[in-house]
């Protein structure tokens, strides 16, 4: 018998409260609206949102640039010069920067989908739903196949890939298997779950403290549950900042491992 | 001839917690060595934080996949 039992035991108890997958349920936002109304669900909702916040942000930043940036061309050139130096150019080299237009609204794109977890009202990572991330990791898997052939030739891709020289001629037994599972198979699924699932745990865990806050401090207050309330309280204020942290890092590596493998298709012997 | 031994409750935590075992300790040794390339060439910062951060995120991602594992099957 567990804790939360033993201290509210008339009625219902926190178990029956624990959050579990059914917060990652959302119905259409107009349940009683027209049919064709249905697929607006409030992911969708804030996935039109975040377009719409990289759109306007990136319009308001560059589409009338000056020499001496005023406002909101300094954010933009202070991001813009981030995800070069950080991203495109230690990935991907001197024609990194080609590919900056892709990974700059990559990146954004995500941070956005990552940060609504966090936002009032809206409080849902879009990314925590497995659609979102598969279809961005597909285009990048798409794109890194068509330039591997593009610039290294269909035999040439699979040649580098499974048989890199210099190793003794028994490893490519082992070798060219396993390199070959990890770069056609796995890649576009560990680059879409490893998203996925920050997002999912994240959100879990921040819904589970704030339950616990409102269950033992305003559902069903007693003297000794109040403690575990007030602890849930401040584990959800502290998880809070942590997924902040959380989902800037993993929006930043899912652009890594973007720019990596379309480094990694350009330049084949890095 | 019965059982020998037998597991009950939510299987899905226990096999979460085998499942962050080793990514655990690839974490560890990642930043371990990280941290320590850097403070004994500073200079190189910049290089070393990218590819410590490719590689966490590279082992991260067998604990992530037991994470999801468990709700997936059950």
């Amino acid at each position: 018998m567990s804790a939360p039992h033993l201290l509210a035991s008339e009625g219902e108890t926190f178990q029956d409260h624990v959050p579990g997958l059914n917060i990652f349920d959302w119905g259409p936002l107009f349940p009683s609206g027209p049919a064709w109304l249905d697929w607006f669900t409030k992911p969708v909702l804030i996935i039109m949102l975040s377009a719409l916040v990289v759109v306007l942000f990136s319009w308001r930043a560059f589409h009338a640039p000056k020499l001496v940036p005023k406002g909101v061309q300094n954010v933009g050139e202070v991001a813009y010069l981030f995800v070069r130096d950080q991203v495109a150019r230690p990935m991907i080299g001197a024609d990194g920067d080609r590919w900056m237009p892709f990974l700059f609204s990559t990146f954004f794109f995500v941070l956005f989908l990552n940060l609504s977890g966090v936002i009032p009202v809206l409080q849902l990572p879009a990314t925590s739903h497995m659609a979102m991330p598969i279809v961005l990791a597909l285009v990048v898997y798409v794109m890194m196949l068509f330039l591997s052939i593009k610039h290294q030739g269909l035999v040439g891709y699979f040649k580098n890939m499974m048989f890199p020289p210099g190793l003794p001629k028994a490893i490519y037994v082992i070798l060219a298997p396993i390199e070959l599972l990890s770069n056609i198979i796995l890649r576009p699924f560990t680059h879409s779950v490893r998203l996925f699932a920050n997002m999912f745990a994240g959100h879990l865990l921040l819904a589970f403290f704030a339950s616990v806050a409102w269950w033992f401090l305003a559902e069903k207050l007693t003297v000794l549950g109040a403690g575990i309330g007030i602890v849930g309280f401040l584990m959800s204020i502290i998880m809070t900042a942590f997924e902040i942290f959380v989902q800037s890092l993993q929006a930043f590596i899912f652009t890594l491992l973007a720019a990596s493998y379309i480094g990694g298709a350009l330049h084949p012997e890095h | 001839m019965g059982n020998l031994a037998e597991v009950t409750g939510d299987l899905g935590s226990i096999a979460y917690g085998l499942a962050a075992i080793g990514p655990g300790v690839g974490v560890g040794i990642i930043f371990g060595q990280g941290v320590q390339a850097i403070a004994r060439q500073p200079e190189l910062t910049n290089v070393i934080r990218q590819n410590m951060l490719l590689g966490f995120a590279l082992t991260e991602a067998l604990a992530l996949i037991g994470f999801v594992v468990g709700f997936v099957h059950s």
